[in-house]
């Protein structure tokens, strides 16, 4: 039952994959302050390393050499215990992501992803109810007004934006036919993507992902002209660290998963035809899929630097007038189309 | 079964020893300075009033109570979704009335004005 | 192995279900009934009903303890008067419990015979959600009528 080889290769797969979500994340963080300097027409961080290329790790240093501050009032326990379930929850999500196609080691069929589970979109559903808890319980324990306050905002948000979420992921289940998120790119080889058969799908997806993510222009929870910092207003040093690295895991691992459920994920199109080894293709498919993450990436940041933020009533407002009828009418109409044909 | 979900205890297990490692180290090298004013909740700098625990606007309980209606609606509708070509159009039809049923009341809730969040 | 699993859930299950009734802090208490549900969703997974597990994180512990966690958040009650109870109010409610758990064991051992479902039952569930409970499944439909019109109730008579 204990398959040795199985348990390294995973092990090392697992430590790969931590190792390129964090990576990606702390130097997303430098991008994000790269490219907001270019938007506004300044130069950004340059004093760590060349480029300001060591900025990530200056960054990370100086949180964990900070002061931890607990407030008198926090009730302890749980104002340590908010930002780890929020980091807990943004790193568990890598499991069921297929980075690349199989590859052919030694003998042994590699296959690139932690674990295929076959309810894996129910699993990524349940992660993103579950990151509700991090924010919810950091805020309470604060016991800060204006970390309660933000506390019930941003969780109202993101309950209100996940069932958008959960409608748009039903009608891309009733095209796709599976719950494997590895099966769901499988099935889109070449230029058929999930995108040309879910536009709209993918529209109110990806204004979900903006949401649940608390990125502008719903960066509410975080809203600094009338809530302070937000719910991590009394948080320092590694535990406000975890927060915000957390929401940068997200926007890496939803840019993932958006990859994989509308973008093909690592299916590269026209590779199949040039008769390349397998492994060849695998290393093409991953760099391919990591090209597409950082579009997406990219996208995030571009739309921070571009937009205002919304008021409140309005993002209530679109959320549950706007996106859930049409994510509703989106699913019935997908249902209709795909039994007349 | 094990090929399945011994890697997501091992990923639980890795993202855990990552976090408490965090969070034990940054507590133990970071420096510890007691102060009554830094420990006191920060309120723009005027001293703070009481504290946060005072009741508050009912309006995100019915917030929390509708998503609990339509998460629970959705989670009807997976199974469905594997399997509604074999359903056919009955299947549809009656996801079709459930919908609407739900849809109904989502009605009754927005012309009654609870999403408007405005006084 | 999975013998293994199933006594480390239970006795998570069993030592957060106490630890619910046992917190004076009803945070703490939702906390314990989340892990509760959690190695439940545990139990699920070892009998192979995976949809189950998922069911039971999606709905219990990510929406339901949600709403529980926002009540308490929302309320905020502070000054709770401390319940003073007699002694036989502890003697009659542990007979009570003890006459119930003692029912239930006897009755579940003979009868609880755990074995895995299989991979996948989406499809079973489906077929019969959609072709025999069909009457009962929209019948839900009105019950969730009945609860909106009760949030609107709640949210008007502010």
């Amino acid at each position: 039952m204990f398959d040795f080889f199985f348990i390294i290769e995973k092990l090392i797969l697992i430590s790969a994959v931590l190792g390129i979500t964090l990576f990606i994340a702390a130097y997303s963080t430098l991008a994000e302050r790269k490219l907001a300097a270019f938007f506004q027409d300044r130069i950004g961080p340059d004093r760590a390393g060349p480029f300001g290329l060591l900025q990530p790790l200056a960054d990370g240093l100086k949180f964990l050499f900070k002061e931890a501050i607990i407030p008198a009032k926090a009730d302890r326990f749980l104002f340590v215990l908010g930002p780890s379930l929020s980091m807990l929850a943004a790193c568990m999500a890598c499991a069921v992501i297929p980075w690349g196609p199989d590859l052919m080691l030694f003998g042994r069929t590699v296959a690139l992803q932690i674990t295929d589970l076959s309810v894996g979109l129910l699993y990524l559903f349940g992660l993103v109810s579950f990151g509700v808890y991090g924010v919810m319980i950091g805020g309470w324990a604060s016991n800060n007004k204006y970390s309660l306050l933000s506390t019930i905002r941003a969780s109202s948000q993101m309950i209100s934006y996940e069932l958008a979420m959960g409608l748009s992921l039903i009608a891309l289940v009733l095209t796709t036919g599976t719950l494997s998120i590895r099966e769901i790119v499988l099935g889109q080889p070449g230029w058929h993507w999930n995108i040309l058969a879910q536009p709209l799908g993918f529209m109110i997806f990806i204004v979900c992902a903006f949401a649940e993510t608390n990125r502008v222009p719903f960066d509410l929870p975080e809203c600094e002209t009338e809530l302070v910092g937000g719910y991590h207003t009394e948080y320092s040093g590694m535990q406000l660290g975890f927060y915000l690295f957390a929401e940068y895991i997200n926007m890496f691992i939803s840019s993932a998963v958006m990859t994989c459920l509308y973008f093909g994920g690592f299916q590269m199109p026209f590779i199949a035809s040039l008769g390349l080894p397998q492994n060849v293709v695998a290393l093409f498919g991953v760099v391919f899929f990591f090209v597409k993450i950082l579009m997406f990436l990219f996208l995030f940041i571009w739309i921070r630097w571009t937009l205002p933020r919304f008021r409140y009533d309005q993002l209530m407002r679109l959320g549950w007038t706007g996106l859930i009828p049409l994510a509703i009418i989106n699913l019935l109409a997908t249902a209709v189309f795909q039994l007349c044909n | 079964m094990f090929t399945v979900y011994f890697p997501l205890l091992m990923l639980l297990g890795a993202v855990l020893l990552f976090v408490v490692a965090t969070m034990a180290l940054t507590h133990l090298v970071g420096p510890k300075r007691a102060s009554v004013h830094k420990h006191e909740a920060f309120e723009c700098g005027i001293p703070s009033q009481g504290d946060a625990r005072t009741p508050f606007s009912v309006q995100y309980f019915v917030i929390a109570i509708l998503f609990v209606l339509f998460d629970v609606e959705i989670i009807f509708l997976y199974p469905w979704a594997m399997e509604f070509r074999s359903l056919g159009w009955t299947g549809f039809f009656e996801v079709a009335l459930f919908t609407s049923v739900v849809c109904l009341g989502f009605f009754y809730i927005y012309r009654h004005r609870l999403f408007s969040f405005k006084k | 192995m999975s013998d293994i699993f199933f006594w480390v859930f239970s006795v998570m299950a069993v030592v957060s279900a106490l630890s619910v009734v046992l917190n004076r802090n009803p945070i703490y208490s939702v906390l314990s009934l989340i892990v509760c549900f959690f190695s439940i969703a545990g139990h699920y997974v070892l009998m192979g009903a995976l949809f189950l597990c998922a069911v039971h994180i999606v709905v219990y512990a990510g929406a339901i303890m949600v709403l529980f966690l926002f009540v308490i958040m929302l309320m905020n009650l502070k000054d709770v008067p401390e319940f003073v109870s007699k002694w036989w109010h502890f003697g009659a409610a542990g007979a009570a419990v003890a006459a119930m758990v003692f029912g239930l064991a006897t009755h579940l051992f003979q009868s609880y015979n755990p074995r895995v479902i299989g991979d996948m039952q989406l499809k079973p569930i489906a077929q019969a959600l959609f072709t025999t409970y069909a009457v009962p499944f929209e019948l839900s439909a009105i019950l969730f009528l009945s609860a909106v019109i009760g949030v609107v109730a709640l949210g008007k008579s502010e």
